[in-house]
């Protein structure tokens, strides 16, 4: 069996004297989609942070394995090199578009390291030498391809923080999808999504994976985008993971249903006692 | 929201006399607290030398009074349209077409012009003191506007760079080749020009390491000091730079070799001419436009490249950059030291124009002012900081020539001692009036099917 595109080793992150995420380890499968879900608080976006290179874990080891059997540890990586070399993206909860520039910028930027080496880091490009132009076109032509998958195409000229939450939302996704990802990461894609958006987001998750190929780890609170669409679901609760599996089983587990729903205090020490936590 | 604005436009309400009233004696009280202590007593002396308080309460006077009309015609100008937004503003088509190859058209032509118009003598002042001061003014607002409109990053001390290039020219002009390669005398210019834009560049660099981490206001105040700093060292180490005397008799540029002068071999005598100093002033004008188009031209390549999309983005937002893999350490170099070289450039030319300069060319206010023109212009687009800089240099060169005030004002009135006071008002009115400078659309660097303005109120302005 090969390697699993990421696996997190006893990923530990403390600020201060807060344990956010205590001795976390799971895999996300190649060809797949991952949520990680949880009640607020739960350390979820933290572990995105860790994965993503914002915050360098306490302790532990995050592999991401190429198709290829190229292996790079995540928390070793400066941030930017993440995107640029294990070829991890990701979206945020608070959605971060250049808002100033067009949509088509916006995809634009995304392809800034390939782009950079075909301006002949700028220096060609200035003395307007090289095949800089013939570059940026396929460039754009990439970015037209996906305001298409999106629907967004008659948009591509006008500035991203004048479009629709939702439309932002799907933008957000395709800037992150133009870096080429092996793993997207997405932070609450669904929230603020009406219910045909969110089907939206649905159908545009599953061609990312099946027609891109990229791995998806998502975290997300809608249980219908989570369990429709997800192949493996990961849960954690104050830190620590407390269920592992396919979305059938997670939806029947006592201890998640207790942390979601809350229990009293005994009962929850008896379930941790059932389960062996 | 909408509807309430079209309904306020629609019923304009009736101009609130009373409010006006209040709201403009209030103005006036505060403008009488203000003025008694600095309208009302002045200190003088008198024949025996004695300081004596002189009372001015006639001025006090008029300035309540001035003060209290004012507000009730700013508040009659106001009436009903306090919620109106304002819409971007956008040069109809035919005009944003075919100004800038007109205005291109008319600097060029304008030393002859002005020649035309003149005569020789007579024309220098309006080619040098107008024409060069106002373009070497717009060279550097379009440096600095690639640090401060494009990346986002406030750099209050881009007058370092202006100076690291006069004194890179100055010093190896006048030390390094004549000791070294004299025949290259009357290349000095052409061969430091280059040279002093990358030692710009590299302080630049050297500038921009420590700074990485800083945002907002910590940048700007770092800067500042950087700024101080290298007015310090070249005011405090003599032996190098000659302290307050500064370096003088800084070979002038020669027309590729040819000396501006009144020899047998001089640009005169060579082209059949008669002596005159118009055409080295004529020809340092065409130096310092090729100087100026060249930074604008490679500011709107460098603006259509990735690196300068990625200045935008990290405007745009630090965090989302990192997270699309772009090295937002380099990023910020490379607009530091691009940047910084063409202050190099400007510096370099501003050394040979002058002939002699001093660490008093690269105070404080130097910097403040290029700012003004890049904030002004309006963040990152050129041709706003073309327009702010003739408004500002050129306006307070004009206030030399506006010779009948002095007949409205008394022979002892000096307009130009008023220049700060009309700086203040300007920017006053400005923040007012159009708080996103000029020019407050951004273009897009790239057109899929249609060009549109940006509004200025989505481009954010950077954080530091």
């Amino acid at each position: 069996m090969t390697a699993p595109l990421l696996s997190l080793h006893h990923l530990s992150m403390r600020f201060g004297g807060l344990l956010a995420v205590n001795d976390v380890s799971f895999d996300v499968r190649r060809g797949e989609i991952t949520a990680l879900i949880g009640p607020n608080g739960a350390g979820k976006t933290t572990v995105f942070n860790c994965i993503t290179g914002f915050y360098k874990p306490t302790e532990g080891m995050i592999a991401l394995t190429h198709e290829d059997g190229t292996r790079f540890l995540l928390e070793r990586l400066p941030d930017y090199r993440i995107n640029e070399k294990a070829r991890v993206a990701r979206t945020f909860q608070n959605i971060r578009l250049f808002q100033g520039m067009t949509v088509l910028e916006n995809l634009l930027v995304a392809q800034h390291n390939p782009l950079m080496a075909a301006s002949g880091w700028t220096v060609l490009g200035v003395l307007g030498i090289g095949g800089y132009r013939r570059r940026e076109q396929e460039a754009v032509d990439k970015a037209v391809a996906w305001l298409e998958r999106i629907g967004l195409v008659d948009r591509a000229d006008d500035p991203a923080g004048d479009l629709p939450y939702g439309d932002q939302r799907r933008l957000e996704i395709a800037r992150a999808m133009c870096t080429d990802p092996v793993l997207l990461c997405l932070d609450e894609p669904a929230a603020g999504l009406n219910p045909r958006e969110s089907l939206e987001l649905n159908a545009l998750l599953r061609s990312v994976r099946d027609r891109d190929g990229t791995s998806v780890l998502l975290i997300e609170h809608d249980m219908s985008v989570v369990m429709e669409i997800s192949d493996h679901v990961v849960v954690l609760d104050y830190g620590i993971k407390i269920a592992d599996g396919a979305p059938d089983e997670i939806r029947n587990d006592p201890k998640v249903i207790a942390a979601y729903l809350g229990v009293e205090d005994e009962e929850v020490a008896a379930v941790e006692a059932e389960v062996g936590a | 929201m909408a509807a309430r604005q079209d309904a306020s436009a629609a019923d304009r309400p009736a101009f609130d006399l009373a409010a006006a009233v209040k709201d403009a004696g209030f103005a006036a009280l505060v403008m009488l607290g203000l003025s008694v202590p600095i309208l009302a007593l002045r200190s003088d002396q008198n024949m025996s030398n004695q300081l004596v308080l002189a009372q001015r309460w006639d001025s006090v006077v008029l300035a309540c009074v001035l003060v209290f009309f004012g507000r009730i015609a700013v508040a009659w100008l106001r009436r009903g349209k306090a919620a109106a937004p304002s819409k971007p503003f956008v040069l109809p088509p035919v005009l944003a077409r075919t100004g800038p190859p007109a205005a291109l058209a008319f600097v060029v032509a304008y030393p002859l012009l002005m020649l035309a118009l003149n005569g020789p003598l007579g024309s220098i002042k309006w080619i040098d003191n107008f024409g060069i001061q106002i373009l070497i003014y717009i060279m550097l607002g379009w440096g600095l506007n690639i640090v401060v409109g494009l990346a986002g990053l406030l750099d209050l001390g881009y007058v370092a760079f202006y100076a690291v290039g006069a004194y890179s020219y100055a010093l190896i002009a006048t030390q390094v080749i004549p000791a070294t390669y004299p025949d290259l005398g009357l290349w000095a210019f052409w061969i430091c020009l280059p040279i002093s834009g990358i030692l710009a560049g590299l302080w630049g660099i050297i500038l921009g390491f420590p700074v990485l981490r800083l945002r907002g206001d910590y940048l700007a105040i770092v800067t500042l000091a950087f700024g101080e700093i290298i007015r310090l060292v070249l005011i405090n180490w003599v032996e190098f730079s000659g302290g307050y005397a500064g370096i003088s008799s800084i070979p002038r540029p020669s027309f590729f070799g040819i000396p501006f002068n009144a020899s047998d071999i001089g640009f005169a005598a060579v082209f059949g001419l008669e002596f005159s100093p118009i055409y080295r002033t004529i020809f340092l004008f065409y130096v310092i436009l090729i100087l100026a188009l060249l930074t604008a031209a490679i500011s709107v390549r460098l603006r259509r490249l990735p690196v300068g999309r990625a200045w935008e983005a990290l405007r745009e937002d630090e965090i989302a950059c990192r997270s699309l893999g772009i090295n937002t350490t380099n990023t910020k170099l490379t607009a530091f030291a691009i940047g910084a070289m063409f202050g190099g450039f400007a510096g370099c030319f501003f050394a040979a124009r002058q002939g002699f300069i001093s660490p008093e060319s690269f105070v404080f206010l130097e910097s403040a002012q290029i700012l003004a023109i890049v904030v002004l212009g309006g963040m990152g687009s050129l041709a706003g900081v073309v327009i702010a800089a003739i408004l500002l240099v050129g306006g307070i060169e004009i206030l030399r020539e506006l010779d009948f005030l002095k007949q409205v004002f008394g022979p002892d009135f000096d307009a130009t001692q008023y220049r700060m006071l009309i700086f203040g008002l300007a920017m006053v009115l400005m923040m007012l009036w159009k708080p996103r400078g000029l020019i407050s659309t951004r273009e897009p660097s790239i057109v899929h099917r249609e060009r549109k303005a940006i509004s200025g109120s989505l481009v954010k302005e950077g954080h530091g």
